[in-house]
């Protein structure tokens, strides 16, 4: 079994044909023959890039659960919901279904998805770590997930916006989006980032390199 | 072997043949798992033509009311537009940015490029700029969130219930009609079966 790299061929991120890339640090990419765009052999700085968005997810995460989502006032008094006490007002109100499905997609899904993060990250950066081919498909398994699974937590910022569009200035009450919904709306877009700009294969590389091939721009051929 | 019936698997790079007769339905990466492809007979046409639906039902979607209320003779109709202004009046720009690009410019930019690459392909031509063109749709894709959008309006419109008297709009089962194209579309459109017609030309 070998990779395409290990051959000196990449495989195009646009197309998926397969091409030559010539070795050697080439000042510029090389481009693929049949649609133009530039092939990688690796999707070049993925690890650093990946880093940035993570940590950037994580500290605005704080914000995003310890303020305002909701702002709601009513002829009965005014209240501001944060996630999670949106969530659990929804569910001391009955609506225990809709307390799961926003449970599930703006706490479970974020918090999965940068756990998840860390630990591919972690996986192929730290040194020593020996990762058994069951293992590697375990993490390959994980990295589908989180990007499928990733988009679904934008689900509260419509909910919000919704709500106030409807209840906006009626005699009944107003709704206002808070501010965590901007931090909110961050995370999802910023792990979203992370997660298109991690490359799966590096969870793979470590075998080639112990069967003496060395993986990395313009050494692979 | 020709090149093109090599295979670099997307996510652990393992290279691999493609050269069965006749080619599977659906091909796995022997490694790790990964959808190396997946075909089905007459793919680009069926996508062809559910481009046109999805064309339709996202403009019944923008234009109808999504959920109604009325109160005291009064009636608020939420569409997709009023939420995304509200949100704007209410200072929350980038939120309204991040809902109208998600919601309304991602599923439009997704069917256009679909509609842009295979509709000339069918009168045997090559669209120009076919390969930035495609680009832009592997980007719309990833971002465009018609079915998150659809729950969020479904726990939304049960929300609602609770407080008044609330109608689901036209717009609701239209956003929900196109999340099932949308998917049909995904499920049939082979990029693999669409470069190779298009190199053929």
């Amino acid at each position: 079994m070998s990779t395409a790299a290990s051959l000196g061929l990449a495989s195009c991120h646009t197309c998926s044909l397969v091409s030559r890339v010539e070795s050697g640090e080439a000042l510029i990419d090389p481009i693929c023959p049949r649609c133009g765009s530039s092939v990688h052999i690796r999707k070049p700085g993925a690890i650093g890039q990946c880093w940035a968005f993570l940590i950037a997810a994580m500290i605005l995460y704080i914000p995003a659960n310890t303020l305002p989502m909701m702002l709601t006032s009513s002829l009965f008094g005014s209240s501001d919901d944060t996630i999670i006490s949106g969530v659990l007002f929804l569910w001391e109100d009955g609506s225990w279904y809709l307390a799961l499905i926003v449970f599930f997609a703006s706490i479970l899904v974020p918090i999965g998805k940068m756990l998840a993060l860390l630990v591919l990250l972690l996986s192929v950066q730290l040194p020593g770590v020996e990762l058994s081919p069951e293992r590697r498909r375990r993490l390959a398994r994980v990295y589908r997930i989180i990007d499928w699974i990733g988009r679904w937590s934008m689900l509260d910022i419509y909910v919000v916006a919704l709500l106030a569009t409807v209840i906006q200035l009626t005699a009944l009450a107003s709704v206002r989006a808070g501010p965590a919904a901007l931090a909110f709306g961050a995370v999802v877009v910023l792990t979203m980032f992370a997660t298109e700009s991690f490359d799966p294969r590096l969870i793979w590389d470590a075998t080639e390199e112990e069967h003496g091939h060395k993986i990395g721009r313009g050494e692979a051929a | 072997m020709n090149r093109a019936e090599l295979l670099a698997c997307p996510e652990c790079d393992l290279l691999q043949s493609d050269s069965a007769i006749p080619r599977p339905r659906k091909a796995l990466c022997a490694r790790c798992g990964a959808i190396l492809y997946q075909r089905h007979d007459q793919g680009l046409e069926r996508t062809a033509a559910l481009i046109v639906a999805a064309l339709v039902l996202f403009t019944i979607a923008n234009a109808s009311p999504i959920v109604s209320l009325e109160l005291q003779g009064e009636r608020t109709d939420a569409t997709l537009f009023g939420a995304v202004r509200v949100l704007w009046s209410q200072n929350m720009q980038l939120v309204a940015l991040l809902v109208a690009f998600t919601a309304f410019a991602m599923p439009l930019l997704e069917i256009g490029a679909l509609a842009w690459l295979l509709f000339p392909l069918r009168y045997g031509q090559k669209a120009p700029y076919f390969g930035s063109v495609y680009a832009l749709l592997q980007f719309a894709w990833r971002l465009s969130l018609v079915d998150v959008f659809v729950l969020g309006a479904l726990v939304s419109y049960v929300k609602l219930t609770h407080l008044a008297e609330v109608q689901a709009g036209a717009g609701l089962g239209a956003f929900a009609a196109l999340m099932l194209v949308m998917a049909t579309i995904d499920s049939n459109f082979d990029p693999r079966d669409l470069w190779e017609r298009a190199s053929a030309l």
